[in-house]
């Protein structure tokens, strides 16, 4: 880092521009929040006041050249990028921005199908067609891994043409690909390397865990901040590696991205910055601590398996982000989301998320061990209470898919509604997916099977919360007219 | 030059002691520790505010949450006191010749020490052979254990700040899973006074009667807590507290006490009718 990184220039506009008492005839109408005084006493004046407009003084987020400018620069300092954007739209919004920058309609892109559906979403909108990498899975887990090297290498051989790669650093459970050989490959084909680092904002800020995508050589990371990074939900950065050319990037940002953009988002960003700069290495030491604790503990229990660095085996799990407390729970004879909701309804203790075999507990700063305490209580009360033999039960999440038309072909294509059990053999014309973790079981544009079709009455009888298809109740899909 | 120490009770209540001076004051690693001394009271320890005991009034507290299951189980052995810094409980505990073994698990070891200093009343029996002291979270401790207490007691603070994970049902469940197949689990259960308070002794209530067996609700007064009127939680996986009661049992040990009788015994277990509605309300 070479500027002065407690330096926040958004926030600073944001205090000068308060003391100056400058008379509101612009938007938002609820001026400084006299204008809607419930809404100022849930929130608060302070917040009020300051979700302004943007103006000269604070800079526009769609052509920035003062203060937010100066804010992404400080931002792009501290993650070691190029350029760094400040996104209001969630890592949805850079992971889109990503995508599109990569890939125009009929280009290739490269990806493991563990992705976000943001990333499919964003071939809707551009027209790519999905080149998937079988991820390695791990039986005993039941999770997806990250990409092998080998399998890599091997549909890049067959998809010369491909123009970018999509590899998530780490996934959802911490699980992370070799960053750095797969930067070394894809550039030596000519292609973009993009992660997908909704959960890995905390890479940069402490050299214990894995490698970053900006310090692996990858063009373009979108990056959660308002996960681990501390900032308000629905803020997050978008990084950009030497190669890229930050303009045209920014035009790809505008065509989606709201011109309203919210200080409150924009400033969370720039004061989280500047915390995870000066002391991120600190915070995440912390929360290292705490997570190990968690998961000694939890594998004192029994039948509970808090993994951890001894699943590392060089390739598909390159490395392991030890600040997620992923814990398998098959053993105890309880699905994942049969725990999640066991936590919330009897003991009053949110997780991230359930799903089939494992439970993830999100550890920040913000814990201290006694809240740690309460977390591994409850799970040993559960195997006590619930535990039950695990015959029966699914133990695996992954499903290899036959794509059969691109997304954005299967999505705005001529669609005919099935009921779901009479789909088998047909083409999907929409997502369906357990969310969270937001990861498809199908995607638009992928040939439903009986194998598919009795996983998603598995996981909805187990509890999980399902979502995507036009009818909200899951009991009917789009699916295309038509053989392909 | 007047001083007062002042506790809220509610945003429209407040309860004030005139204070001679302070005997200590300090922040421990959990919460903010502090000793008084008052010419009504005595001396008295306020955690983050919030009075804990005092001199003059204590035996009240310590002899209805001690004597109570005593007098009910017919061969306490081993006990698990949680919280419980000031000694109360053990000196209550101590006058039982019958039992063998007492472990005790505080939080925060400066409040041992402060009490041992300051407050001699209650911390006099902290040295008694039969007690082991652990300095750890509760909850923590009770999590490993199984099958091992007669009698396990929760002199926790309130349900916010460190006893906050004494109020929840892994506690309670830990607890079950901690006692014997007759233990009994005799706990602090707040006041049913004041509506804030009354939610949280609903919401304890709640957790234990789906935890154990038996589950009743016992009363006493005690000036200096808020309202005046406080809660004991009697849970067991067999004993009921006042048909099980061995009255004449008790008598015989000829145990010295000031608050807690016979009769007293019987009459605590007789709720207030509201009281009863906001029992049954969660039951």
């Amino acid at each position: 880092m070479y500027l002065d990184q407690s330096r926040m220039p958004i926030f600073e506009a944001l205090q000068k521009f308060k003391k100056d008492r400058i008379v509101p005839f612009d938007v938002p109408g609820h001026k400084r929040g006299k204008g809607n005084l419930e809404l100022t006493d849930f929130l608060g004046e302070k917040c009020l006041s300051v979700d302004v407009n943007s103006m000269k003084p604070l800079d526009n987020l769609c052509h920035p050249v003062s203060v937010i400018s100066e804010a992404e620069a400080l931002a792009a300092d501290a993650f070691g990028a190029e350029h760094a954007f400040f996104m209001v739209g969630g890592t949805t919004s850079s992971v889109q921005t990503m995508v599109l920058a990569a890939c125009k309609t009929g280009d290739k892109i490269i990806l493991p199908r563990n992705v976000h559906r943001s990333a499919i979403n964003a071939l809707i909108l551009s027209g790519a067609t999905p080149i998937y990498v079988n991820p390695d899975i791990d039986d005993e887990l039941g999770i997806s891994l990250g990409m092998r090297l080998s399998e890599l290498e091997k549909t890049i051989l067959e998809n010369p043409d491909a123009k970018a790669i999509l590899v998530n650093n780490p996934t959802y459970y911490g699980i992370c690909s070799n960053i750095k050989g797969i930067v070394e490959l894809a550039h030596r084909h000519g292609m973009l390397v993009l992660a997908d680092e909704a959960h890995g904002t905390h890479f940069y800020f402490d050299e214990a865990l894995p490698i970053s995508a900006m310090e692996a050589g990858a063009d373009m990371a979108a990056v959660s901040m308002h996960k681990s990074g501390g900032s308000l939900t629905q803020s997050s950065f978008l990084l950009l590696g030497k190669e890229m050319n930050a303009d045209y990037v920014r035009q790809i940002i505008n065509l989606t991205q709201t011109t309203s953009g919210s200080y409150l988002l924009l400033s969370s960003l720039d004061v989280s910055r500047k915390n995870l700069a000066l002391n991120g290495q600190e915070i995440f030491k912390k929360v290292r601590y705490l997570a190990d604790y968690a998961r000694n503990e939890i594998n004192q229990i029994g039948d509970y398996y808090a993994y951890s660095n001894e699943r590392i085996n060089h390739d598909s799990i390159y490395d392991f982000d030890v600040t997620k407390l992923s814990v398998n729970t098959l053993n105890v004879g309880l699905a994942g989301i049969e725990v999640y909701d066991l936590l919330r309804d009897e003991y009053g203790i949110q997780i991230e998320f359930g799903d089939i075999g494992n439970i993830l507990a999100y550890v920040s700063v913000g814990d201290r061990e006694r809240d740690i305490e309460r977390l591994v209580s409850a799970l040993a009360e559960i195997r006590r209470r619930y535990k039950k033999d695990r015959a029966g039960m699914l133990d695996h999440e992954y499903m290899s898919p036959i794509v059969a038309a691109t997304p954005q072909r299967a999505f705005y294509g001529e669609k005919k509604s099935l009921p779901i059990m009479e789909t088998a053999g047909y083409v999907c014309g929409e997502f369906v997916m357990c969310y969270p973790p937001g990861i498809p079981i199908l995607a638009p544009g992928e040939q439903i099977t009986e194998d598919i079709l009795n996983y998603i009455q598995y996981a909805k009888g187990k509890g999980c919360f399902m979502t995507g298809p036009e009818d909200m109740k899951i009991e009917r899909i789009n699916v295309m007219v038509g053989k392909e | 030059m007047e001083l007062w120490y002042t506790e809220r009770h509610t945003d429209d209540v407040k309860f004030s002691i005139k204070v001679n001076r302070q005997l200590f004051s300090e922040q421990s690693e959990f919460q903010r520790i502090d000793v008084f001394e008052s010419n009504q009271f005595g001396r008295f320890l306020t955690l983050d505010g919030y009075m804990m005991l005092t001199e003059k009034d204590e035996f009240i507290y310590h002899e209805m949450i001690v004597h109570v299951p005593m007098a009910v189980h017919p061969n306490v052995k081993n006990v698990l006191v949680i919280g419980a810094g000031d000694g109360g409980v053990i000196r209550e505990l101590c006058k039982y010749d019958t039992i063998e073994r007492m472990n005790m698990v505080e939080i925060d070891e400066k409040v041992v020490e402060v009490c041992k200093k300051y407050l001699p009343l209650t911390s006099c029996c902290l040295d008694d052979s039969r007690l082991k002291i652990y300095y750890q979270d509760g909850l923590r401790f009770v999590r490993t254990k199984q099958q091992e207490y007669d009698l396990i007691i929760v002199d926790s603070t309130d349900p916010f700040g460190p006893g906050e994970g004494l109020f929840t049902k892994e506690f309670y469940g830990n607890c079950y899973k901690a006692l014997k197949d007759d233990g009994i689990m005799v706990n602090q259960h707040e006041s049913p006074f004041y509506p804030e308070d009354a939610i949280a002794m609903q919401r304890a209530h709640k957790r234990i009667v789906e935890s154990f067996e038996v589950s009743k609700v016992y009363q006493a007064h005690i000036p200096t807590y808020p309202s005046g009127h406080w809660l004991f939680g009697f849970a067991s996986k067999k004993y009921h507290p006042t048909r099980d009661f061995l009255a004449e049992k008790w008598l015989k040990r000829d145990l010295k006490t000031r608050y807690y009788n016979t009769q007293i015994h019987s009459g605590a277990f007789a709720l207030p009718t509201y009281v009863e509605e906001l029992l049954k309300d969660v039951e």
